[in-house]
C-alpha cells in the first residue's frame, strides 16, 4: 500500500489518507476490560483531489462512515495519517483544529436527529459563524440568508424551528449549516439515504451545483450505486473495513476488477424486465468485523478463491491507471 | 434542487402570513403560554399569592404577633376573618406572613437545587468516563444522607434561621436533579446534530449551553416545580422540629404542624384548613404554569 503513498502529487491532493485504522475496543467483564476490537477501518489509503467527488460504496457496516468521520477528526484515529493540505490533522493540537473545521464539514445522513429541535433554522446555520467570529450582528443574518438562499430555501424559514419542515428541506438546511462556513472539503455521508427517490435527484443537483459554485471537495458515502455514479468522479469500494477496488467511475462500471465489485454491480436493478443478466450471488454472510476472516478478508465469500487468499493479505495495488485493487487475482 | 423559478416563488410572502409569524423565539414562547388557560390561572394564582405576602401588612389592620388572650380560639368573624389561634393571634394576618417564609423558602431553595443539579449533571453526562463516574458518586453519597439528621447538624453548627434552612435544602436535594439532567445529557451528546456541532468546531461551553440544556428544559422545569412543593412541606418538617423559623414568626410549614392535635382537627378547622389550602393551592398553581411553560417552550408541539 505504500506504493500509493509515494506516488502522490501533493498539489493536486487536497486530502490525503495513509494507512487509516480505526478500531472500537469491545468492553467486558467487571473491570470494562478492552477483550477485543472492532476493526471498524483497517488500512485504508486513498487521496482526493481538489474539486473532485470521491464516492464510497459498501454494505451497512463495512465502515463508510467510520470513515468519514475518522479523516474529519470527529472520532479518533487508531493508527495512521490523514495530511489535509499538507497538514496531518491528527498532530494539530484542539485549537489550530477547530480553526481548521471551518474548511471541512459534514453532511448527516439522518436530517431529523442532525438538526437540534430547539433552535432556529437562523440560529442552526448561524450559529458556527458567531463562534468563529466570521460574522457579526447584522452580517450573520445576512451570511444566513444567503446560504440558505443558495440552497433552495426562502429568507423567512431562518425564523422556523427543523421540525416545521419535510425531509428534502431538513436535508437542505444541514447543508446550508455545513456551507456556512465555506469550507472546501464536505463530507456527505449518505445525504440522500433516508429522502424519498423525488427529492433524492433535487439534494443531488444541489450538491452538484453548489459544488460548481463554490469549488467544493466531496468524499461521497453511499449504499446506493446509482447515486454514487450520478455523482462521483471516482469511486471506492469497501468491503468488511478495507477498500477493495478504487477506480475512475467509468472504469470501475465498465471494468470491475475484485470480485466483491463485480458481485456488487451485478445487483443494480435494471428497469427492463425483458433484459437478463448473470446475477452473482455471494454465498454466506458478511463476517463479524470484531473477528475478521485472516488473509484476503473476502477469501469467505468469494467466488474465486484459491488457498492463500486464506493467508496472505493481498496488496492495494495499480492494475492500471488509476486503478487500485486489492486482490491475488490480479 | 429548487429551480430558478420556484425559488422566486417561495421568496413571495405566502397569503394570509402575518407580520407576527415572524416573532422572535421569546415572544412565541410568551405567546404560547398566553393561550394556555390553566397556565395563566396557574401564574394569576401564584402572582395573588406573592402579592399578598409582599404587601401583608397593608392587606390586615391586625399586627403578626398581636396576643389577645381575651379572645383565644375565636371562629372566624367580621373582625377575625379566618379566627384566632390559641394565643388569640389573628390567623388570617399570620397567613399572609406565612406565605413570605414558604414561598421564598420554595423558590430558593429550589434555585439552589437547580443550580447544583444543573451544572454538576451536564459536566457528568457531557464529559462522561471519570468525571461522570466521581459526580455521580458524590451524588449518590449526598442522596444516602439522611436528610433530618444532617439538617439538624448543619442548622446547630450554623444557628437556626430560615437563610439556613433554604441552604440545607439546597445542598441536600440536588443529586435527583443532577441525575435527571445527566441521564437526558446522556441520550442527547449522542444525537447526530452534537456530531454536527463539533463537526462546526463549536466549543464545549456552549454546546453544553446553547444544544444540550434547552433540550433537557422539559424535566428541570417539572422537577422544579415539584421540588418547589416539597421544599415548602420540608420547611414545615425542620419549622416543627425547632430548625426553621423561630416561633413567632409563622410559615404555612408551622402552623400546620400547630395544627396538629385531635382536638384542634376536630373542633378548630380554621387553624388547619387555611394553612393546608394555601399549600395545596400554591403547588397546584407551580405545577400548573410549569406544566404549560414547559408545553410553551417546546417548538415542536403545535400551537
Amino acid at each position: 500500500m505504500a506504493e500509493v503513498v509515494d506516488n502522490i502529487v501533493y498539489g493536486d491532493d487536497l486530502l490525503v489518507v495513509n494507512n487509516l485504522k480505526k478500531y472500537f475496543p469491545i468492553k467486558a467483564g467487571i473491570l470494562r476490560r478492552t477483550v477485543n476490537h472492532v476493526r471498524a477501518v483497517e488500512n485504508i489509503s486513498f487521496t482526493i483531489k481538489r474539486g473532485e467527488t470521491l464516492g464510497i460504496v459498501g454494505e451497512s457496516g463495512c465502515g463508510k462512515s467510520t470513515t468519514g468521520r475518522t479523516l474529519l477528526r470527529l472520532l479518533e484515529k487508531t493508527d495512521g495519517e490523514v495530511f489535509y493540505n499538507n497538514q496531518n490533522i491528527f498532530e494539530l493540537p484542539k485549537s489550530e483544529m477547530r480553526k481548521l473545521r471551518t474548511q471541512m464539514q459534514i453532511v448527516f445522513q439522518d436530517p431529523y436527529s442532525s438538526l437540534n429541535p430547539r433552535m432556529t433554522v437562523g440560529e442552526i446555520v448561524g450559529e458556527s459563524l458567531r463562534e468563529h467570529g466570521l460574522a457579526k450582528g447584522k452580517e450573520v443574518s445576512e451570511r444566513v440568508q444567503e446560504v440558505i438562499e443558495k440552497c433552495g430555501l426562502a429568507p423567512y424559514h431562518i425564523r422556523r424551528y427543523p421540525h416545521e419542515f419535510s425531509g428534502g428541506q431538513r436535508q437542505r438546511i444541514g447543508i446550508a449549516r455545513a456551507l456556512a462556513l465555506n469550507p472546501q472539503f464536505v463530507v456527505c455521508d449518505e445525504p440522500v439515504s433516508a429522502l424519498d427517490v423525488s427529492i433524492q435527484s433535487q439534494i443531488l443537483n444541489l450538491l452538484m451545483d453548489l459544488q460548481e459554485d463554490m469549488g467544493l471537495t466531496y468524499l461521497f458515502i453511499s449504499h446506493d450505486l446509482s447515486v454514487v455514479k450520478h455523482i462521483s468522479d471516482r469511486i471506492g469500494v469497501m468491503y468488511l473495513g478495507s477498500m477493495v477496488e478504487l477506480a475512475g467511475k467509468n472504469e470501475l462500471f465498465d471494468n470491475p476488477l475484485h470480485p466483491y465489485t463485480q458481485a456488487l454491480l451485478s445487483a443494480i436493478p435494471i428497469p427492463d424486465p425483458k433484459l437478463k443478466r448473470k446475477r452473482i450471488i455471494l454465498q454466506g454472510d458478511i463476517p463479524s468485523p470484531a473477528n475478521p476472516p485472516s488473509g484476503c478478508r473476502f477469501h469467505t465469500r468469494c467466488p474465486h478463491v484459491m488457498p492463500h487468499c486464506k493467508t496472505d493479505v493481498p496488496e492495494f495495488k495499480e492494475a492500471a491507471d488509476g486503478h487500485y485493487v486489492a486482490c491475488h487475482l490480479i | 434542487m429548487a429551480t430558478e423559478k420556484e425559488v422566486k416563488k417561495v421568496n413571495e410572502p405566502i397569503k394570509g402570513m402575518k407580520q407576527e409569524d415572524i416573532l422572535s423565539p421569546w415572544k412565541i414562547v410568551i405567546k404560547r403560554l398566553k393561550r394556555n388557560k390553566l397556565a395563566m390561572l396557574g401564574l394569576t394564582v401564584v402572582s395573588i399569592i406573592a402579592l399578598a405576602a409582599i404587601f401583608a401588612p397593608l392587606l390586615t389592620p391586625h399586627t403578626r404577633d398581636g396576643v389577645n388572650l381575651l379572645n383565644t380560639n375565636a371562629k372566624p368573624n367580621s373582625v377575625n376573618w379566618l379566627g384566632t389561634d390559641a394565643l388569640g393571634r389573628d390567623y388570617y394576618t399570620r397567613l399572609l406572613y406565612g406565605a413570605r417564609i414558604s414561598l421564598t423558602v420554595g423558590l430558593v431553595s429550589t434555585s439552589i437545587r437547580i443550580v447544583i443539579g444543573v451544572i454538576l449533571g451536564g459536566i457528568a453526562g457531557y464529559y462522561g468516563k471519570v468525571v461522570d463516574g466521581v459526580i455521580m458518586r458524590i451524588a449518590d453519597i449526598f442522596s444516602c444522607f439522611p436528610f433530618i439528621p444532617i439538617a439538624i447538624t448543619f442548622v446547630a453548627i450554623l444557628g437556626p434561621s430560615i437563610y439556613n434552612v433554604m441552604l440545607v435544602l439546597g445542598l441536600l436535594g440536588w443529586p435527583g436533579i443532577c441525575r435527571i439532567v445527566r441521564g437526558e445529557i446522556l441520550s442527547l451528546r449522542e444525537r447526530e446534530f452534537m456530531e454536527a456541532a463539533t463537526a462546526l468546531g463549536i466549543s464545549d461551553y456552549r454546546k453544553i449551553i446553547r444544544h444540550l440544556l434547552p433540550n433537557t428544559m422539559a424535566s428541570i422545569i417539572v422537577s422544579a416545580t415539584m421540588g418547589i412543593a416539597s421544599a415548602i412541606l420540608t420547611e414545615s418538617a425542620l419549622s416543627f422540629l425547632g430548625l426553621g423559623v423561630a416561633p413567632p414568626i409563622p410559615s404555612w410549614g408551622n402552623m400546620l404542624s400547630d395544627a396538629q392535635n385531635r382536638y384542634v382537627l376536630q373542633h378548630r378547622w380554621w387553624l388547619w384548613i387555611p394553612p393546608g389550602l394555601s399549600i395545596f393551592v400554591t403547588v397546584m398553581s407551580l405545577n400548573l404554569f410549569g406544566d404549560g411553560l414547559r408545553d410553551a417552550l417546546d417548538p415542536r408541539l403545535k400551537q
